[in-house]
C-alpha cells in the first residue's frame, strides 16, 4: 500500500500522458476506418491520380488538389524560406541587442495571429492587389503563397536562429581568427554547420503551410481544376475538407476522410524527415 | 635591439562594460622567440591575446586605451583591415574546434578564401602546414577523412596547421595544450620550438612548467597587471617580485 502511494503521482501522470497518445490513436484510427473503404472502392491510383472531383457523379479524383497543395506550399516556401533564413542570420549575427529584444517577441507574435485574420487580411488586401495589377481573379496560388509565407516565418526564423546560436562559439572565433570576414564566416562556416537545423526549419515550415486551412480557404479560390499559372485559383487538400464537410454524407464524407489520410501521410513524412535530420545532427 | 621587437604593447588598458580587466600594460614581444604570458585565471591573459588580433571586438561594450604596435604600426589604425591583421596574427584556442569537414579542407579553407591560389599551390601549402604542425605523417593517408575522427591532440595540431597555412607572422596559443595528454603536448611544444625560426610565438601556457620548458621570454600577469617580464632565467630562476616568486614556485595559483 505504501508502495502504491509512493508511485501514485507516476500513475496519474501516466494516465494523463496516455490520454494524449490515445487521442492520436483514436483520430488516426477513425480517419483510416472511415476513409480507407473509398480508396479501395475507387482504387488507390484512381483516387490519387484521378483528375475529376465530382461527388454528385461519384467521381473522386484528388490529383488537382494535390497539385494545388504542392504549388501553394512550394510558393510559400519560395517566398518565406529565404526571408526567414535571412532574418534568422540577421538576428543571430548582425542585430545589436536592442533590435533583437524587439524583433524576437515581434516574430513570435506573428505566430499568435489567428489564421482567419491572416485570411481576411489577404482577402481584403492581397487578392484585390493581384487582381488589379497582375490579372486573373485575384483568388489564386500566388495570394495563398504570400499569406502562407508570412504564416510560416515564425517557424522558419525561430528554428534556424536556434540552430545558428547553438553552434559552438569556437567555430565562429576560429574562422574569424583565420582572417575570414564576418560574411565568409557565416557563409562558409556557420551556415554549413547549422545546415541540418535549417533544413529541419524549412521542412517544418512547409509542413505548416500544407496543413493550414482557414486562411487558405478564404483566398485560394477553391476551384477544382488544374492550374495553368500562379494567378489561377486552386483547391488544396485541406480546403477540400473544410469546404465540403458541412454537407457531405455517405460516400462523399468517406472521400473527405480519405483526403485526410493523404494529407496525414504527407505531413507525417515531412515531420519524420525533419526529425531524422535533426537527430542525425545531434548524434554527431 | 629594436629591430627584434615584433609587437609593442604601450600603456594598454582594457574594459569590459565598465570593469577594467587590463591595467596600463607595457610589454615588448620579440621576433623569433617564444614569449609566455602566464598567470592565474581571470588575470587578463586571454583578453590580452584576443586584443592582439582584435578578436575581443566580438564582445559588445568593450573599450581599450593605449596602443598596440606590430612592426611599428598600430593595430587600431582605422585604415588597417581586421581580416589582414588576423591573417598576420594567427590564434589557436584552448578547445580545438576543427570544422565538421575533412582534414584537408580544414587546413585548405583559409588559404582558399584569402588568396588567389591554384589547386596545386593550395595542396602544397596544406602539406607544408601539416608538416610544420607535426601532423603530416599521421594523416597523410586519410586527408579526406572527417576532422572529427582525429584524437584531441591531433585536432589541436590540425588547428595549428590551419593557422600556419595562412602563413602568418605571429602565432598565439591560448592554453592550447590544457586538454591534451603529455605526449601530444610534447609534440606540440617540439613543433613550436621548430616554428620559432620563422614566426613570433606567443603562448599562454596552461601551467608554469610549460612556460619554463619552452619560453625564451616570459611575462607574469596578475589581476590585469603585468607584474614582471624578462628572460626565462630572470623570471623563473630569480624573479624580482615576490608575487612572481610565489606563483612560479607554486605557493599560490
Amino acid at each position: 500500500m505504501r508502495k502504491f502511494k509512493e508511485n501514485l503521482p507516476g500513475y496519474i501522470f501516466l494516465l494523463l500522458a496516455l490520454s494524449s497518445i490515445s487521442a492520436l490513436a483514436l483520430i488516426t484510427g477513425f480517419i483510416v476506418v472511415r476513409g480507407a473503404p473509398i480508396i479501395t472502392d475507387v482504387g488507390l491510383k484512381e483516387f490519387v491520380f484521378g483528375m475529376s472531383w465530382a461527388p454528385s457523379l461519384g467521381e473522386y479524383g484528388i490529383f488537382p488538389m494535390i497539385i494545388g497543395t504542392v504549388s501553394v506550399a512550394l510558393g510559400a516556401g519560395l517566398i518565406g524560406v529565404p526571408i526567414g533564413i535571412c532574418c534568422s542570420i540577421f538576428l543571430s549575427e548582425f542585430a545589436p541587442p536592442v533590435i533583437t529584444t524587439i524583433f524576437r517577441p515581434a516574430i513570435q507574435l506573428l505566430a499568435g495571429i489567428p489564421s482567419v485574420v491572416y485570411g481576411f487580411w489577404g482577402l481584403i488586401f492581397i487578392v484585390p492587389f493581384i487582381r488589379d495589377y497582375l490579372g486573373g481573379p485575384g483568388l489564386s496560388i500566388l495570394a495563398a503563397s504570400i499569406i502562407l509565407a508570412i504564416m510560416i516565418l515564425p517557424t522558419v526564423i525561430s528554428i534556424s536562429e536556434v540552430s545558428l546560436l547553438a553552434l559552438p562559439k569556437q567555430y565562429k572565433e576560429g574562422a574569424l581568427a583565420l582572417g575570414l570576414t564576418h560574411w565568409q564566416t557565416i557563409r562558409f562556416v556557420m551556415l554549413p554547420a547549422a545546415k541540418s537545423g535549417i533544413v529541419a526549419a524549412v521542412i517544418l515550415g512547409i509542413g505548416r503551410a500544407i496543413g493550414e486551412t482557414m486562411a487558405v480557404i478564404m483566398i485560394v479560390g477553391n476551384a477544382v481544376a488544374m492550374p495553368e499559372s500562379i494567378l489561377d485559383p486552386v483547391r488544396t487538400l485541406t480546403t477540400n475538407i473544410g469546404i465540403e464537410m458541412g454537407y457531405a454524407t455517405g460516400v462523399h464524407q468517406e472521400a473527405l476522410f480519405a483526403t485526410g489520410i493523404v494529407l496525414f501521410i504527407v505531413i507525417m513524412i515531412l515531420n519524420a524527415t525533419a526529425q531524422y535530420i535533426t537527430r542525425k545532427k545531434s548524434k554527431k | 635591439m629594436s629591430e627584434n621587437i615584433k609587437i609593442e604593447i604601450k600603456n594598454f588598458s582594457f574594459f569590459y562594460h565598465k570593469k577594467q580587466v587590463i591595467y596600463d600594460l607595457n610589454l615588448k614581444i620579440r621576433k623569433n622567440e617564444i614569449t609566455s604570458i602566464f598567470g592565474p585565471a581571470n588575470g587578463g591573459v586571454t583578453t590580452l591575446l584576443r586584443s592582439l588580433n582584435r578578436l575581443c571586438e566580438l564582445t559588445h561594450d568593450i573599450r581599450t586605451e593605449g596602443d598596440i604596435l606590430i612592426d611599428g604600426e598600430s593595430i587600431f589604425n582605422p585604415d588597417l583591415s581586421v581580416t589582414d591583421l588576423r591573417r598576420k596574427v594567427g590564434m589557436v584556442f584552448e578547445i580545438p574546434a576543427p570544422l565538421p569537414i575533412s582534414i584537408y579542407d580544414n587546413v585548405a579553407y583559409g588559404p582558399k578564401l584569402s588568396k588567389k591560389k591554384s589547386r596545386s599551390q593550395i595542396a602544397d601549402v596544406v602539406e607544408q602546414a601539416l608538416k610544420q604542425a607535426a601532423l603530416w605523417d599521421e594523416v597523410k593517408e586519410r586527408l579526406k577523412a572527417p576532422a572529427i575522427s582525429l584524437s584531441g591532440g591531433q585536432q589541436q595540431r590540425l588547428c595549428i596547421a590551419r593557422v600556419l597555412a595562412l602563413q602568418p607572422e605571429v602565432i598565439m596559443l591560448d592554453r592550447a595544450c590544457s586538454g591534451l595528454d603529455p605526449i601530444s603536448t610534447a609534440k606540440i611544444e617540439e613543433s613550436l620550438i621548430n616554428l620559432k625560426e620563422e614566426f613570433t610565438i606567443i603562448i599562454a601556457p596552461h601551467n608554469v612548467q610549460q612556460a619554463i620548458r619552452i619560453s625564451d621570454w616570459a611575462a607574469f600577469m596578475l589581476m590585469g597587471h603585468l607584474i614582471e617580464a624578462g628572460t626565462n632565467t630572470e623570471v623563473f630562476s630569480s624573479p624580482k617580485d615576490q608575487r612572481t616568486n610565489d606563483y612560479v614556485t607554486g605557493r599560490f595559483g
